[in-house]
Protein backbone atom coordinates (compact mmCIF):
# COMPACT_ATOMS: atom_id res chain seq x y z
CA UNK A 1 0.00 0.00 0.00
CA UNK A 2 2.35 2.67 1.03
CA UNK A 3 4.92 1.51 -1.73
CA UNK A 4 2.74 3.17 -4.35
CA UNK A 5 3.70 6.15 -3.43
CA UNK A 6 5.88 7.38 -5.92
CA UNK A 7 6.83 11.43 -6.12
CA UNK A 8 6.77 12.69 -9.30
CA UNK A 9 6.35 9.72 -11.32
CA UNK A 10 8.84 9.02 -13.82
CA UNK A 11 8.09 7.23 -16.75
CA UNK A 12 11.52 6.34 -18.38
CA UNK A 13 11.79 6.26 -22.23
CA UNK A 14 13.87 7.04 -24.90
CA UNK A 15 11.75 10.07 -26.98
CA UNK A 16 13.24 13.56 -27.59
CA UNK A 17 11.12 14.77 -24.65
CA UNK A 18 12.88 12.49 -22.50
CA UNK A 19 16.44 12.92 -23.98
CA UNK A 20 15.42 16.80 -24.17
CA UNK A 21 18.03 18.83 -21.64
CA UNK A 22 16.15 18.94 -18.40
CA UNK A 23 17.27 22.84 -18.10
CA UNK A 24 15.35 23.22 -21.34
CA UNK A 25 12.32 21.11 -20.49
CA UNK A 26 11.97 23.25 -16.87
CA UNK A 27 12.09 26.59 -19.02
CA UNK A 28 9.57 25.98 -21.51
CA UNK A 29 7.24 24.38 -18.88
CA UNK A 30 7.43 27.41 -17.08
CA UNK A 31 7.15 29.59 -20.48
CA UNK A 32 4.20 27.22 -21.30
CA UNK A 33 2.43 28.07 -18.26
CA UNK A 34 2.73 31.81 -18.77
CA UNK A 35 1.49 31.57 -22.48
CA UNK A 36 -1.64 29.67 -21.04
CA UNK A 37 -2.61 32.53 -18.53
CA UNK A 38 -1.27 35.24 -21.61
CA UNK A 39 -3.68 33.89 -24.38
CA UNK A 40 -6.56 33.58 -22.57
CA UNK A 41 -8.35 33.27 -25.79
CA UNK A 42 -10.36 30.09 -27.04
CA UNK A 43 -7.90 29.59 -30.01
CA UNK A 44 -4.89 29.95 -28.18
CA UNK A 45 -5.79 27.91 -25.59
CA UNK A 46 -6.96 25.22 -27.52
CA UNK A 47 -3.75 25.49 -29.71
CA UNK A 48 -1.95 25.13 -26.49
CA UNK A 49 -3.77 22.27 -25.71
CA UNK A 50 -3.06 20.62 -29.34
CA UNK A 51 0.65 21.24 -28.53
CA UNK A 52 0.20 19.73 -25.00
CA UNK A 53 -1.00 16.52 -26.77
CA UNK A 54 1.40 16.39 -29.72
CA UNK A 55 4.27 16.59 -26.56
CA UNK A 56 2.56 13.23 -25.19
CA UNK A 57 2.31 11.44 -28.03
CA UNK A 58 5.69 12.08 -29.30
CA UNK A 59 6.83 10.96 -25.54
CA UNK A 60 4.46 8.29 -25.76
CA UNK A 61 3.24 8.88 -22.04
CA UNK A 62 -0.83 7.23 -22.52
CA UNK A 63 -3.02 9.89 -22.24
CA UNK A 64 -4.76 8.35 -19.37
CA UNK A 65 -2.07 9.31 -16.88
CA UNK A 66 -3.48 13.22 -17.72
CA UNK A 67 -6.60 12.38 -16.19
CA UNK A 68 -4.98 10.23 -13.18
CA UNK A 69 -3.01 13.38 -12.38
CA UNK A 70 -5.71 15.85 -12.44
CA UNK A 71 -8.15 13.40 -10.16
CA UNK A 72 -6.57 15.07 -7.12
CA UNK A 73 -7.49 18.90 -8.15
CA UNK A 74 -10.87 18.07 -9.28
CA UNK A 75 -12.36 19.47 -6.76
CA UNK A 76 -10.27 22.48 -6.84
CA UNK A 77 -11.51 22.35 -10.74
CA UNK A 78 -15.26 22.12 -9.81
CA UNK A 79 -15.33 24.59 -7.29
CA UNK A 80 -13.47 27.42 -9.22
CA UNK A 81 -15.47 26.94 -12.19
CA UNK A 82 -18.87 26.82 -10.32
CA UNK A 83 -17.78 29.93 -8.49
CA UNK A 84 -16.99 31.38 -11.92
CA UNK A 85 -20.10 30.38 -13.03
CA UNK A 86 -22.35 32.27 -10.78
CA UNK A 87 -20.38 35.43 -9.78
CA UNK A 88 -19.60 36.65 -13.12
CA UNK A 89 -21.40 39.52 -14.72
CA UNK A 90 -21.64 40.17 -17.68
CA UNK A 91 -23.56 41.68 -20.20
CA UNK A 92 -26.58 40.34 -22.25
CA UNK A 93 -29.14 38.88 -20.80
CA UNK A 94 -28.87 35.80 -18.33
CA UNK A 95 -29.05 32.62 -19.14
CA UNK A 96 -30.32 31.26 -16.38
CA UNK A 97 -32.01 33.03 -12.97
CA UNK A 98 -33.64 31.92 -9.88
CA UNK A 99 -33.09 33.42 -6.92
CA UNK A 100 -30.17 34.77 -6.16
CA UNK A 101 -28.37 32.72 -8.77
CA UNK A 102 -27.83 34.20 -12.27
CA UNK A 103 -25.54 32.85 -14.92
CA UNK A 104 -24.47 34.98 -18.00
CA UNK A 105 -22.99 33.75 -20.90
CA UNK A 106 -20.00 35.32 -19.59
CA UNK A 107 -19.85 33.48 -16.88
CA UNK A 108 -19.97 29.98 -18.73
CA UNK A 109 -17.31 31.04 -21.09
CA UNK A 110 -15.25 32.39 -18.28
CA UNK A 111 -15.21 28.85 -16.14
CA UNK A 112 -15.07 26.64 -19.34
CA UNK A 113 -11.84 28.59 -19.93
CA UNK A 114 -10.83 28.76 -16.46
CA UNK A 115 -11.18 24.99 -15.90
CA UNK A 116 -9.59 23.78 -19.11
CA UNK A 117 -6.58 26.17 -18.86
CA UNK A 118 -5.88 24.33 -14.85
CA UNK A 119 -6.40 20.90 -17.03
CA UNK A 120 -3.97 21.97 -19.69
CA UNK A 121 -1.32 23.65 -16.87
CA UNK A 122 -1.28 20.22 -14.58
CA UNK A 123 -1.47 18.11 -18.20
CA UNK A 124 2.10 20.29 -18.86
CA UNK A 125 3.71 20.53 -15.91
CA UNK A 126 3.09 16.59 -15.04
CA UNK A 127 5.22 15.99 -18.71
CA UNK A 128 7.78 17.60 -16.98
CA UNK A 129 7.86 14.83 -14.34
CA UNK A 130 6.74 12.33 -16.44
CA UNK A 131 9.62 12.39 -18.59
CA UNK A 132 12.62 13.40 -16.33
CA UNK A 133 13.41 11.60 -13.39
CA UNK A 134 13.99 13.57 -10.20
CA UNK A 135 17.86 12.91 -10.21
CA UNK A 136 17.99 14.88 -13.20
CA UNK A 137 15.60 17.51 -12.43
CA UNK A 138 17.45 18.10 -8.89
CA UNK A 139 20.50 18.00 -11.05
CA UNK A 140 18.98 21.33 -13.44
CA UNK A 141 17.40 22.96 -10.56
CA UNK A 142 20.70 23.14 -9.67
CA UNK A 143 22.18 24.55 -12.31
CA UNK A 144 19.39 26.94 -13.57
CA UNK A 145 19.42 28.38 -9.63
CA UNK A 146 23.07 28.48 -9.88
CA UNK A 147 23.23 32.62 -10.68
CA UNK A 148 21.43 33.17 -7.24
CA UNK A 149 24.12 31.52 -5.50
CA UNK A 150 26.00 35.07 -5.76
CA UNK A 151 22.83 36.39 -3.57
CA UNK A 152 23.58 33.96 -1.09
CA UNK A 153 20.68 31.69 -1.57
CA UNK A 154 21.82 27.88 -0.63
CA UNK A 155 21.55 26.56 -3.88
CA UNK A 156 23.71 23.89 -3.32
CA UNK A 157 22.34 22.73 -0.38
CA UNK A 158 18.94 22.58 -1.23
CA UNK A 159 20.01 20.44 -4.49
CA UNK A 160 21.52 18.14 -1.90
CA UNK A 161 18.12 18.16 0.40
CA UNK A 162 16.56 17.34 -2.43
CA UNK A 163 19.08 14.70 -3.29
CA UNK A 164 18.66 13.16 0.42
CA UNK A 165 15.10 13.12 0.64
CA UNK A 166 14.72 11.19 -2.52
CA UNK A 167 17.44 9.48 -1.59
CA UNK A 168 15.46 7.95 1.52
CA UNK A 169 11.68 8.17 0.77
CA UNK A 170 11.75 4.36 -0.13
CA UNK A 171 13.94 3.67 2.92
CA UNK A 172 11.61 5.37 5.23
CA UNK A 173 8.65 4.02 3.66
CA UNK A 174 9.59 0.84 3.95
CA UNK A 175 10.51 1.60 7.65
CA UNK A 176 7.14 2.75 8.45
CA UNK A 177 5.52 0.03 7.29
CA UNK A 178 7.97 -1.70 9.59
CA UNK A 179 6.74 0.33 12.10
CA UNK A 180 3.35 -0.50 11.43
CA UNK A 181 3.46 -4.04 11.62
CA UNK A 182 5.16 -3.64 15.20
CA UNK A 183 2.35 -1.73 16.25
CA UNK A 184 0.07 -3.97 15.07
CA UNK A 185 1.64 -7.20 16.52
CA UNK A 186 1.32 -5.07 19.46
CA UNK A 187 -2.49 -5.03 19.09
CA UNK A 188 -2.61 -1.47 17.92
CA UNK A 189 -6.30 -1.06 15.67
CA UNK A 190 -4.67 1.53 12.59
CA UNK A 191 -7.41 0.58 10.19
CA UNK A 192 -10.34 0.94 12.07
CA UNK A 193 -12.27 3.50 14.32
CA UNK A 194 -13.44 6.52 14.17
CA UNK A 195 -11.11 9.37 12.67
CA UNK A 196 -9.87 11.02 15.81
CA UNK A 197 -9.42 7.78 16.95
CA UNK A 198 -7.27 7.06 13.52
CA UNK A 199 -5.38 9.70 13.96
CA UNK A 200 -4.25 8.76 17.77
CA UNK A 201 -3.32 5.62 16.44
CA UNK A 202 -0.64 7.41 14.31
CA UNK A 203 1.44 8.56 16.92
CA UNK A 204 2.91 5.55 18.31
CA UNK A 205 3.92 5.36 14.12
CA UNK A 206 5.50 8.93 14.06
CA UNK A 207 7.63 8.87 17.15
CA UNK A 208 9.56 5.60 16.47
CA UNK A 209 9.79 6.87 12.89
CA UNK A 210 11.03 10.22 13.63
CA UNK A 211 13.26 8.86 16.31
CA UNK A 212 15.09 6.66 13.68
CA UNK A 213 14.63 9.51 11.11
CA UNK A 214 16.91 11.72 13.66
CA UNK A 215 19.15 8.70 14.18
CA UNK A 216 19.84 8.05 10.39
CA UNK A 217 20.24 11.67 9.72
CA UNK A 218 23.19 11.53 12.43
CA UNK A 219 25.01 8.60 10.37
CA UNK A 220 24.80 10.58 7.04
CA UNK A 221 26.11 13.29 8.27
CA UNK A 222 28.91 11.10 9.59
CA UNK A 223 29.32 9.16 6.63
CA UNK A 224 29.25 12.79 4.55
CA UNK A 225 32.32 13.94 6.64
CA UNK A 226 34.39 10.62 6.01
CA UNK A 227 33.61 11.31 2.72
CA UNK A 228 35.23 14.74 2.69
CA UNK A 229 32.13 16.39 2.18
CA UNK A 230 32.45 20.42 2.90
CA UNK A 231 29.38 21.90 0.96
CA UNK A 232 29.37 23.02 -2.64
CA UNK A 233 32.57 24.81 -2.21
CA UNK A 234 35.43 23.41 -5.27
CA UNK A 235 32.54 20.50 -5.76
CA UNK A 236 33.08 18.96 -9.36
CA UNK A 237 30.21 16.51 -10.62
CA UNK A 238 30.39 13.11 -12.08
CA UNK A 239 27.74 13.76 -14.71
CA UNK A 240 27.60 17.56 -16.74
CA UNK A 241 24.23 18.54 -18.05
CA UNK A 242 25.24 19.11 -21.55
CA UNK A 243 23.07 21.75 -24.06
CA UNK A 244 23.48 19.98 -27.15
CA UNK A 245 22.60 21.11 -30.98
CA UNK A 246 19.65 19.02 -30.59
CA UNK A 247 18.05 20.35 -27.18
CA UNK A 248 19.10 24.14 -29.26
CA UNK A 249 16.34 22.59 -31.98
CA UNK A 250 14.19 21.67 -29.63
CA UNK A 251 14.57 25.07 -27.71
CA UNK A 252 13.76 26.74 -30.94
CA UNK A 253 10.63 24.55 -31.71
CA UNK A 254 9.31 25.25 -28.81
CA UNK A 255 9.88 28.68 -28.86
CA UNK A 256 8.09 29.08 -31.92
CA UNK A 257 5.21 27.31 -30.86
CA UNK A 258 4.51 29.11 -28.12
CA UNK A 259 5.14 31.88 -29.58
CA UNK A 260 2.28 31.22 -32.15
CA UNK A 261 0.01 30.45 -29.13
CA UNK A 262 0.59 33.91 -27.79
CA UNK A 263 0.45 35.23 -31.50
CA UNK A 264 -3.34 34.61 -32.07
CA UNK A 265 -4.21 36.36 -29.01
CA UNK A 266 -2.84 40.05 -30.75
CA UNK A 267 -3.82 38.61 -33.95
CA UNK A 268 -7.52 37.28 -33.94
CA UNK A 269 -8.47 38.97 -30.21
CA UNK A 270 -11.88 38.34 -31.04
CA UNK A 271 -11.80 34.03 -30.82
CA UNK B 1 62.25 3.14 9.32
CA UNK B 2 58.99 3.38 7.32
CA UNK B 3 55.88 5.59 8.80
CA UNK B 4 53.17 3.36 10.44
CA UNK B 5 49.99 3.66 8.54
CA UNK B 6 48.39 4.47 11.74
CA UNK B 7 49.75 5.60 14.95
CA UNK B 8 47.68 5.86 18.05
CA UNK B 9 49.99 7.11 21.47
CA UNK B 10 48.11 6.96 25.08
CA UNK B 11 45.07 8.03 23.63
CA UNK B 12 42.54 8.97 26.03
CA UNK B 13 38.49 9.64 25.00
CA UNK B 14 35.68 9.88 27.15
CA UNK B 15 32.12 11.21 25.60
CA UNK B 16 31.56 13.87 28.62
CA UNK B 17 34.40 16.23 29.39
CA UNK B 18 33.78 15.95 33.10
CA UNK B 19 32.78 11.53 33.06
CA UNK B 20 34.52 9.27 35.42
CA UNK B 21 34.49 6.72 32.73
CA UNK B 22 37.38 6.93 29.83
CA UNK B 23 35.72 5.39 26.65
CA UNK B 24 38.92 4.96 25.17
CA UNK B 25 41.20 4.86 28.15
CA UNK B 26 45.09 4.87 27.16
CA UNK B 27 45.31 2.72 23.43
CA UNK B 28 48.72 2.88 22.07
CA UNK B 29 49.12 0.83 18.72
CA UNK B 30 50.55 1.09 15.18
CA UNK B 31 48.80 -0.52 12.26
CA UNK B 32 51.65 -1.29 9.31
CA UNK B 33 50.86 -0.19 5.56
CA UNK B 34 49.33 -3.09 4.18
CA UNK B 35 48.43 -4.87 7.28
CA UNK B 36 45.05 -6.13 8.03
CA UNK B 37 44.21 -6.15 11.78
CA UNK B 38 41.09 -7.24 13.92
CA UNK B 39 39.70 -4.95 16.56
CA UNK B 40 37.44 -6.96 18.97
CA UNK B 41 35.63 -6.76 22.27
CA UNK B 42 31.85 -6.70 24.12
CA UNK B 43 29.49 -3.89 23.54
CA UNK B 44 30.62 -0.67 24.70
CA UNK B 45 34.40 -1.86 24.97
CA UNK B 46 35.53 1.66 22.91
CA UNK B 47 36.21 -0.05 19.73
CA UNK B 48 33.97 2.00 17.92
CA UNK B 49 35.25 5.19 19.29
CA UNK B 50 38.41 4.25 18.62
CA UNK B 51 38.01 3.66 15.27
CA UNK B 52 36.47 7.55 14.56
CA UNK B 53 39.71 8.47 15.99
CA UNK B 54 41.34 7.13 12.77
CA UNK B 55 39.90 9.66 10.53
CA UNK B 56 39.27 12.61 12.93
CA UNK B 57 36.08 12.13 13.41
CA UNK B 58 36.40 12.21 17.36
CA UNK B 59 39.79 14.05 18.89
CA UNK B 60 41.60 11.96 21.28
CA UNK B 61 41.44 14.43 24.74
CA UNK B 62 45.01 13.51 25.42
CA UNK B 63 48.09 11.30 23.35
CA UNK B 64 48.26 11.69 19.53
CA UNK B 65 46.69 9.61 16.82
CA UNK B 66 48.85 10.18 13.59
CA UNK B 67 48.24 9.01 10.26
CA UNK B 68 50.87 8.87 7.74
CA UNK B 69 52.58 10.93 10.47
CA UNK B 70 49.86 13.49 10.53
CA UNK B 71 48.43 14.67 13.29
CA UNK B 72 44.68 14.34 13.31
CA UNK B 73 44.39 17.69 15.36
CA UNK B 74 45.96 19.51 12.54
CA UNK B 75 42.69 21.10 10.89
CA UNK B 76 44.20 21.95 7.64
CA UNK B 77 45.17 18.44 7.28
CA UNK B 78 41.47 16.91 7.60
CA UNK B 79 40.66 16.15 4.34
CA UNK B 80 44.15 14.82 3.45
CA UNK B 81 43.54 12.65 6.69
CA UNK B 82 40.23 11.45 5.90
CA UNK B 83 41.21 10.86 2.04
CA UNK B 84 43.70 8.45 3.26
CA UNK B 85 41.78 6.69 5.84
CA UNK B 86 38.02 5.57 4.61
CA UNK B 87 35.62 4.22 6.95
CA UNK B 88 33.16 2.32 6.39
CA UNK B 89 29.86 1.49 9.18
CA UNK B 90 27.73 -0.28 9.99
CA UNK B 91 24.33 0.36 8.74
CA UNK B 92 24.57 0.33 4.94
CA UNK B 93 21.39 2.89 4.37
CA UNK B 94 22.55 5.78 6.40
CA UNK B 95 26.02 6.10 4.10
CA UNK B 96 24.47 6.74 0.72
CA UNK B 97 23.63 9.79 -0.33
CA UNK B 98 22.69 9.30 -3.67
CA UNK B 99 19.62 7.94 -5.29
CA UNK B 100 22.12 6.00 -7.81
CA UNK B 101 25.03 4.04 -7.15
CA UNK B 102 27.50 5.17 -9.62
CA UNK B 103 26.67 8.84 -7.90
CA UNK B 104 27.47 7.62 -4.85
CA UNK B 105 30.39 6.21 -5.54
CA UNK B 106 31.31 9.46 -7.19
CA UNK B 107 30.47 11.69 -3.99
CA UNK B 108 33.81 11.30 -2.28
CA UNK B 109 35.30 12.68 -5.32
CA UNK B 110 33.07 15.14 -6.23
CA UNK B 111 33.38 16.60 -2.62
CA UNK B 112 37.46 16.70 -3.49
CA UNK B 113 37.05 18.23 -6.59
CA UNK B 114 38.50 15.67 -8.87
CA UNK B 115 38.13 16.72 -12.60
CA UNK B 116 35.30 15.22 -14.43
CA UNK B 117 37.29 13.24 -16.98
CA UNK B 118 39.54 11.66 -14.37
CA UNK B 119 36.44 10.92 -11.84
CA UNK B 120 34.69 8.50 -14.31
CA UNK B 121 37.82 6.13 -14.34
CA UNK B 122 38.05 6.13 -10.81
CA UNK B 123 34.08 5.63 -10.12
CA UNK B 124 34.51 2.17 -12.34
CA UNK B 125 37.46 0.97 -11.17
CA UNK B 126 36.10 1.88 -7.54
CA UNK B 127 33.09 -0.18 -8.82
CA UNK B 128 34.97 -3.11 -10.43
CA UNK B 129 37.08 -3.21 -6.79
CA UNK B 130 34.04 -3.35 -4.52
CA UNK B 131 32.47 -5.77 -7.33
CA UNK B 132 29.07 -3.97 -7.74
CA UNK B 133 29.91 -2.30 -11.44
CA UNK B 134 26.92 -4.25 -13.00
CA UNK B 135 24.26 -2.69 -10.57
CA UNK B 136 26.30 1.09 -11.57
CA UNK B 137 22.91 2.52 -12.60
CA UNK B 138 20.47 0.89 -9.94
CA UNK B 139 18.70 2.85 -7.30
CA UNK B 140 20.53 1.84 -4.13
CA UNK B 141 17.34 0.70 -2.54
CA UNK B 142 16.94 -1.95 -4.80
CA UNK B 143 20.11 -4.19 -4.01
CA UNK B 144 20.63 -6.19 -0.92
CA UNK B 145 22.53 -5.69 2.04
CA UNK B 146 25.48 -6.97 1.03
CA UNK B 147 25.75 -5.35 -1.82
CA UNK B 148 24.50 -2.21 -0.70
CA UNK B 149 27.45 -2.27 1.88
CA UNK B 150 29.78 -2.88 -1.27
CA UNK B 151 28.49 0.61 -2.73
CA UNK B 152 29.31 2.23 0.17
CA UNK B 153 32.77 0.42 0.23
CA UNK B 154 33.19 1.58 -3.50
CA UNK B 155 32.06 4.73 -2.70
CA UNK B 156 35.29 4.95 0.06
CA UNK B 157 37.68 3.32 -2.52
CA UNK B 158 37.46 5.61 -4.82
CA UNK B 159 39.04 8.47 -2.89
CA UNK B 160 41.95 5.93 -3.06
CA UNK B 161 43.04 5.69 0.71
CA UNK B 162 45.66 3.94 2.11
CA UNK B 163 43.76 2.25 4.74
CA UNK B 164 40.37 1.19 4.89
CA UNK B 165 38.47 1.48 8.62
CA UNK B 166 35.43 -1.03 8.71
CA UNK B 167 33.23 -0.53 11.78
CA UNK B 168 31.53 -3.39 11.57
CA UNK B 169 31.07 -3.30 8.46
CA UNK B 170 29.19 -6.64 8.08
CA UNK B 171 27.05 -6.68 11.22
CA UNK B 172 24.01 -6.39 9.84
CA UNK B 173 24.21 -8.58 6.62
CA UNK B 174 23.19 -11.85 6.22
CA UNK B 175 25.63 -14.79 6.08
CA UNK B 176 26.37 -14.49 2.14
CA UNK B 177 26.59 -10.91 2.32
CA UNK B 178 28.73 -10.80 5.12
CA UNK B 179 31.10 -13.43 2.90
CA UNK B 180 30.97 -11.49 -0.48
CA UNK B 181 31.93 -8.51 1.57
CA UNK B 182 34.61 -10.23 3.48
CA UNK B 183 35.95 -11.68 0.13
CA UNK B 184 35.77 -7.70 -1.16
CA UNK B 185 37.89 -6.94 2.13
CA UNK B 186 40.41 -9.32 1.78
CA UNK B 187 41.14 -8.87 -1.99
CA UNK B 188 41.06 -5.06 -1.44
CA UNK B 189 43.97 -5.78 1.52
CA UNK B 190 46.07 -8.44 -0.73
CA UNK B 191 45.87 -7.21 -4.28
CA UNK B 192 45.83 -3.60 -3.51
CA UNK B 193 47.45 -3.42 -0.27
CA UNK B 194 45.25 -1.33 1.42
CA UNK B 195 45.55 -1.79 4.97
CA UNK B 196 42.44 -2.50 7.06
CA UNK B 197 41.41 -2.12 10.40
CA UNK B 198 38.16 -3.89 11.03
CA UNK B 199 36.57 -3.86 13.97
CA UNK B 200 33.83 -7.02 14.57
CA UNK B 201 32.01 -9.36 16.31
CA UNK B 202 32.75 -12.04 13.76
CA UNK B 203 35.48 -14.40 15.32
CA UNK B 204 35.95 -16.06 11.93
CA UNK B 205 36.38 -12.55 10.47
CA UNK B 206 38.75 -12.08 12.79
CA UNK B 207 40.66 -15.71 12.34
CA UNK B 208 41.57 -14.32 8.88
CA UNK B 209 43.86 -10.81 9.80
CA UNK B 210 47.02 -10.92 10.05
CA UNK B 211 47.02 -9.59 13.94
CA UNK B 212 44.20 -9.35 16.39
CA UNK B 213 43.50 -6.67 19.27
CA UNK B 214 40.90 -7.16 21.69
CA UNK B 215 39.35 -4.41 23.37
CA UNK B 216 37.91 -4.22 27.05
CA UNK B 217 36.99 -1.18 29.23
CA UNK B 218 38.65 1.09 26.55
CA UNK B 219 42.11 -0.93 26.82
CA UNK B 220 43.98 -3.02 24.72
CA UNK B 221 44.22 -6.06 26.53
CA UNK B 222 45.36 -9.05 24.07
CA UNK B 223 47.33 -8.93 20.89
CA UNK B 224 49.06 -10.80 18.92
CA UNK B 225 48.10 -13.18 15.32
CA UNK B 226 44.99 -14.80 15.22
CA UNK B 227 46.79 -18.36 16.53
CA UNK B 228 48.64 -16.58 19.77
CA UNK B 229 45.05 -14.83 20.70
CA UNK B 230 42.77 -17.58 19.64
CA UNK B 231 44.70 -20.71 21.78
CA UNK B 232 43.83 -18.66 24.77
CA UNK B 233 40.38 -19.96 24.83
CA UNK B 234 39.37 -19.46 28.61
CA UNK B 235 41.34 -15.63 28.55
CA UNK B 236 39.43 -14.72 25.22
CA UNK B 237 35.50 -15.56 27.07
CA UNK B 238 36.78 -13.99 30.28
CA UNK B 239 36.54 -10.60 27.87
CA UNK B 240 32.61 -11.67 27.04
CA UNK B 241 34.24 -12.92 23.69
CA UNK B 242 33.72 -15.77 21.95
CA UNK B 243 36.46 -17.83 19.85
CA UNK B 244 36.39 -19.45 16.57
CA UNK B 245 34.40 -22.62 16.62
CA UNK B 246 37.10 -24.62 15.75
CA UNK B 247 39.51 -23.39 18.58
CA UNK B 248 36.24 -24.32 20.77
CA UNK B 249 36.28 -28.38 18.99
CA UNK B 250 39.76 -28.69 19.25
CA UNK B 251 39.40 -26.88 23.53
CA UNK B 252 36.85 -29.68 24.31
CA UNK B 253 38.50 -32.69 22.32
CA UNK B 254 41.37 -31.75 24.22
CA UNK B 255 39.49 -32.03 27.34
CA UNK B 256 37.78 -35.14 26.60
CA UNK B 257 41.72 -36.34 26.26
CA UNK B 258 42.74 -36.13 22.66
CA UNK B 259 46.50 -34.57 21.85
CA UNK B 260 45.75 -31.91 19.34
CA UNK B 261 48.37 -29.39 18.58
CA UNK B 262 47.57 -25.60 19.52
CA UNK B 263 46.89 -22.87 17.65
CA UNK B 264 43.97 -24.44 15.41
CA UNK B 265 41.42 -21.54 14.80
CA UNK B 266 39.97 -22.30 11.46
CA UNK B 267 37.68 -25.29 10.24
CA UNK B 268 40.65 -26.58 7.52
CA UNK B 269 43.40 -26.64 10.42
CA UNK B 270 40.82 -28.47 13.01
CA UNK B 271 40.19 -30.83 9.93
CA UNK B 272 43.66 -31.56 9.31
CA UNK B 273 44.85 -32.29 12.63
CA UNK B 274 42.21 -34.59 12.85
CA UNK B 275 43.07 -36.43 9.81
CA UNK B 276 46.40 -36.54 10.75
CA UNK B 277 45.36 -37.52 14.55
CA UNK B 278 42.59 -40.70 12.90
CA UNK B 279 45.75 -41.80 10.54
CA UNK B 280 48.31 -42.01 13.43
CA UNK B 281 48.01 -46.13 14.29
CA UNK B 282 46.81 -46.71 18.03
CA UNK B 283 46.15 -42.62 18.88
CA UNK B 284 41.95 -43.62 18.28
CA UNK B 285 40.54 -46.77 20.02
Amino acid sequence: MLSDITIGQHFPGDSVVHRCDPRLKIIVTIAYIVVLFMAANPLGIALSLGLLALLYGVAKIPYRLILKSLKPILPVILFTSILNLFFITGEGTPLFHWWIFTIYPAGVRYAVLMSVRVVALIAGTSLLTYTTSPIVLTDAIESLLRPFAKLHLPVHELAMMMTIALRFIPTLIDETQKIMNAQKARGAKLDNGKFTERIQALIPILIPLFISAFRRADELAMAMECRCYHGGEGRTRLKNLKFTKTDLLCGVVAALLLGCVLATRLLVPGL
Amino acid sequence: MEQPMLRGQEVKFRYEPDSPTWAVDGVSLDVQKGEFVAVLGANGCGKSTLAKHFNAILLPETGTVLVEGMDTRIEEKLYDIRQRVGMVFQNPDNQIVATVVEEDVAFALENLGVPTEEMRGRVDDAMRMAGIYEKREKAPHKLSGGQKQRVAIAGVIAMRPDCLVLDEATAMLDPRGREAVMQTIRRLNREFGISVVAITHYMEEAAQADRVLVMSGGRIVMEGTPKQVFSQTARVRSYRLDVPQAAELRDELVKAGLPLPEGIITPNECAEALFALLREPGSCQ
